[in-house]
């Protein structure tokens, strides 16, 4: 019979070793689904995770990884510190999209005004949106004790039904001819999150990376991160040392929030360019993989981002190269998310064969 | 010379890491009350594990009544007669008595009949129980009664009782032992587990001592002073903790008229509280367990906040503060339950060090930590209260109860406290280790430091308290002087017998 038996103390050696493991078990696995769809998986696995770094157009691609990789990065640091604590915003999706349409409406009201203060003001506009929408669920459950979970996920359709009325209506572009979708913010100078296109840098790649350090010091150096970890470990230890749940859950959902909107700002003054109704791409739910796959250390969710980001383009050049169906490529991120959480067992437990006994 | 009614021998038993039993032989004989005695650890529940059929012996055979008995579930340890009653109740709050009791049955009776039997038996034995009274509403001794009524239904040649009296009051043991004295009279064997050594000594007929998993001796309580079973127990001569005379100084802690609700469904309400402590000075509170200890303790570590001047510290209001607050005043409390309450489990020696002393211990900077101060605070812990354990990276998880204690206790201690409140000082700890725990808190007191220790073992608050009061349904006796009382007087602070008004019909 197999036996799990506890660690007496969590194992370091798997808990670095299982998102590898995880990420050779999700090859394995997809490699299979790949062939079952008929497609030849060593093929397609090399196109998702080959040939955006090193394949022949991946001077294209590379820039593409900080694109993709940077809200993702972003949105996941700020997801990490919540769920450190046992405080879980699945909605950042809707925080992400309420960032993006308060930050751009910023922008948007002060077009054509040409001045150095337009672009901080969007991206303050930006993290209080988000802030915002996160401070519905933080509020109903300090105050009436409702679940985080549902509440923060039901306000992403909220803020997607917001997002396409705000694109047909409020934000349109008045020389759009018509056409749903805002003003180009790459067109408005003073507006661009852009640094340099060409290399795939934006604010939101400077951005994501001070969030890894800020909340690198703050989990290991400041009493604020080490009342987040004690949190999640023991909720009663943490009231016993002195922390205010209350308190607690108002700044996890509001620093992720506002992250998740910092991001959503920067893509729509960045890459996405415009407030459209189909603007926003899942960052939001993609983040939350991130942040296990990264072990929630803000290190680990650098690299975890980055791989997120290369399975993202590589998946993309797989539909077009290969003729995948998205759905696959989605069945493959998740798989990615399924291994690392079951393996995640292996750093508590360890597998014993054993005769069969009455415990 | 007649069969005994069980024989074990040579029974072993090792788990990953440690041998739990080694080579364990004892006979029980019809009729006899057998003690098992033994320090936490020594092996005493694996042994009784294998008698009931929950756990396999590696090796060695038991014989019942001269015969192989292997039974290979509880089930089938039952159907030879051999009962248990643990020493954490089976029993579903939501249900009435009756209902629990079918419950374990194998083919229960209709609810009347059962009823109609429960009442017989409760009867006989002396053991007041309603069947339709839900199990939510009884107290901890009446809720043994319950588990003692399912056993005795079975009719049982052997009755296993593990640590029976921890959660009864004084006057509650009494009922137990004629109980169980009147079992033994009608042939029943019973196997008594406890480390408290009076009660063994005046109930049982003999005694088994287990050390680290070996037998290490029998006797026959009646005849050894308690003393020497005690030291039989531990294997080294035992030290009595000294107090010295001291001075009591100001009024340190004052509670005064503080009432507090219910904080959980299952918690209980404080009912006007009035407590003074001096300076110098061990107040002891006892108590049932459940009988609003936790709450106590939660409403001085500021866990629970109340209205500002409801709890004084040196005069100065604390009852609206925060449990950081109270610390940076000289309030340090040291909560029951070691894991996840007083100590985080998967989180290292030196983080749970900064988890109370990052205040007094000026572990942090403007919110900073300084983690080589809190390795160095914690290293200073394991040395001074002998903490056995690797070394400071360790999580606390990994430690044995005691150890943890010992590493809770004086996390709080070396901090300097003004007042110190703790909460079971010495559960699950062994008998050197408690010893040692009993002397650092009077030692603090004798360095003019005020201390509340809330315990449920009364031995302990007799030996270490000036002065005693009980905790019962949320209410607190007032404290009296330790030297003038007796065991008798302390059993009615703690409410006497629950219940039992039917006994003396």
């Amino acid at each position: 019979m197999i036996v799990l038996e506890r660690r007496p103390q969590p194992s370091r050696n798997w808990a670095l070793a299982t998102p590898l493991v995880a990420v050779l078990a999700t090859m394995v696995f997809g490699g299979l689904l790949f062939a079952v769809l008929g497609k030849n998986p060593v093929e397609a696995i090399r196109t998702i995770f080959w040939d955006p770094l090193f394949g022949e157009f991946a001077f294209y691609y590379r820039p593409q990884l900080l694109v993709k990789g940077a809200p993702l990065v972003l949105i996941a640091i700020g997801l990490s510190l919540g769920f450190k604590a046992g405080v879980w915003n699945i909605g950042a999706e809707g925080q992400y999209i309420m960032g993006a349409l308060a930050g751009a409406g910023v922008g948007l009201a002060f077009y054509p005004l040409d001045a150095w203060y337009v672009f901080p003001l969007m991206v303050i506009g930006g993290a209080l949106g988000g802030w915002a929408w996160a401070m519905i669920p933080a509020i109903l459950k300090v105050r009436f004790g409702t679940n985080e979970i549902l509440v923060s996920l039901m306000l992403v359709y909220v803020a997607e039904q917001l997002l396409a009325s705000m694109s047909l209506g409020l934000m349109r572009n008045p020389e759009g001819h018509g056409f749903p979708g805002s003003r180009n913010l790459n067109d408005y100078a003073a507006a661009t999150s852009w640094i340099n296109q060409n290399a795939g840098l934006h604010w939101g790649v400077a951005a994501a990376l001070i969030a890894v350090i800020f909340a690198y010091v703050l989990l290991n150096r400041h009493m604020l991160g080490f009342h987040i970890r004690l949190t999640g470990e023991a909720p009663r230890a943490a009231r016993f040392a002195g922390v205010n749940p209350a308190r607690l859950i108002l700044f996890c959902l509001g620093i992720s929030g506002a992250l998740a909107g910092l991001a959503g700002l920067f893509e729509v003054a960045g890459p996405a360019g415009q407030v459209s109704i189909d603007f926003n791409i899942g960052y939001g739910f993609t983040a939350i993989i991130v942040a296990f796959l990264g072990r929630l250390h803000p290190l680990g969710i650098l690299l975890a981002g980055g791989l997120m980001a290369l399975t993202y383009i590589g998946g993309e050049i797989a539909q077009s190269q290969l003729g995948l169906p998205a759905a696959a490529i989605q069945v493959f991120q998740g798989m990615l998310l399924f291994f690392l959480l079951a393996l995640d067992l292996l750093t508590h437990f360890r597998i014993r064969l054993r005769k069969r006994e009455v415990a | 010379m007649t069969v005994p009614l069980l024989s074990l021998q040579g029974l072993t038993k090792a788990y990953p890491g440690v041998v739990a039993n080694n080579n364990v032989s004892f006979d029980i004989g019809t009729g006899q009350v057998h003690a098992l005695l033994g320090e936490n650890g020594a092996g005493k529940s694996t042994l009784v594990k294998m008698i009931y059929g929950l756990v396999k012996p590696d090796s060695g055979v038991m014989l019942l009544n001269g015969s192989p008995y292997a039974p290979s579930e509880p089930r089938a340890a039952r159907a030879d007669g051999i009962a248990m009653v643990f020493q954490h109740f089976s029993l579903f709050d939501a249900l009435n008595v009756a209902e629990n009791i079918a419950l374990g049955m194998e083919t229960p009776p209709a609810m009347r009949d059962l009823a109609k039997r429960i009442r017989e038996v409760s009867e006989t034995y002396g053991l007041p129980l309603d069947p339709f009274r839900t199990v939510g509403d009884l107290s901890a001794g009446e809720r043994q009664r319950v588990e003692i009524i399912r056993c005795l239904l079975q009719d049982p040649k052997l009755l296993i009782m593990d640590e029976p009296t921890s959660v009864l009051t004084p006057q509650e043991v009494d009922i137990l032992f004629e109980t169980l004295r009147k079992l033994k009279s009608e042939g029943t064997a019973i196997l008594y587990i406890s480390h408290k050594l009076e009660e063994i000594r005046a109930l049982c007929d003999h005694a088994t001592v287990l050390r680290l998993g070996e037998n290490v001796g029998e006797c026959v309580p009646a005849d050894t002073s308690a003393r020497d079973m005690a030291e039989l127990m531990v294997g080294t001569t035992l030290q009595t903790p000294e107090r010295s005379g001291r001075d009591l100084g100001d009024v340190a802690l004052d509670i005064s008229g503080l009432s507090v609700a219910s904080p959980g469904e299952f918690g209980t309400a404080l009912k006007n509280l009035h407590i003074t402590v001096r300076q110098g000075e061990v107040l002891g509170i006892g108590g049932v367990a459940g009988n609003g200890q936790d709450e106590l303790l939660a409403v001085l570590s500021g866990e629970i906040q109340t209205a500002a001047d409801a709890v004084r510290l040196n005069g100065q209001p604390v009852g609206n503060l925060g449990p950081t607050a109270r610390r940076r005043l000289g309030l340090l409390t040291a909560p029951e339950e070691r894991l996840g309450h007083a100590a985080a489990p998967d989180m290292s020696l030196t983080e749970n060090a900064m988890l109370t002393g990052s205040v007094r211990e000026s572990l942090e900077r403007h919110g900073f930590l300084k983690w080589r101060e809190a390795q160095g605070f914690a290293e200073r812990i394991i040395h001074d209260f002998d903490v056995r354990t690797p070394g400071p990276d360790n999580a606390a998880r990994s430690l044995s109860g005691g150890n943890l204690q010992k590493f809770v206790i004086g996390r709080e201690v070396l901090q300097r406290p003004e007042v110190l409140v703790v909460n079971q000082p010495t559960w699950g700890v062994d008998a050197s280790a408690a010893a040692a725990i009993r002397q650092a808190i009077l030692d603090l007191a004798a360095n003019g430091a005020a201390v509340v220790c809330i315990s449920q073992d009364l031995d302990e608050l007799m030996e270490i308290s000036d002065r005693f009061a009980a905790l019962n349904e949320g209410r607190l006796s007032t404290p009296r002087d330790t030297r003038d009382l007796t065991i008798d007087e302390i059993g009615l602070m703690m409410g006497g017998a629950h219940g039992m008004e039917v006994a003396h019909v």
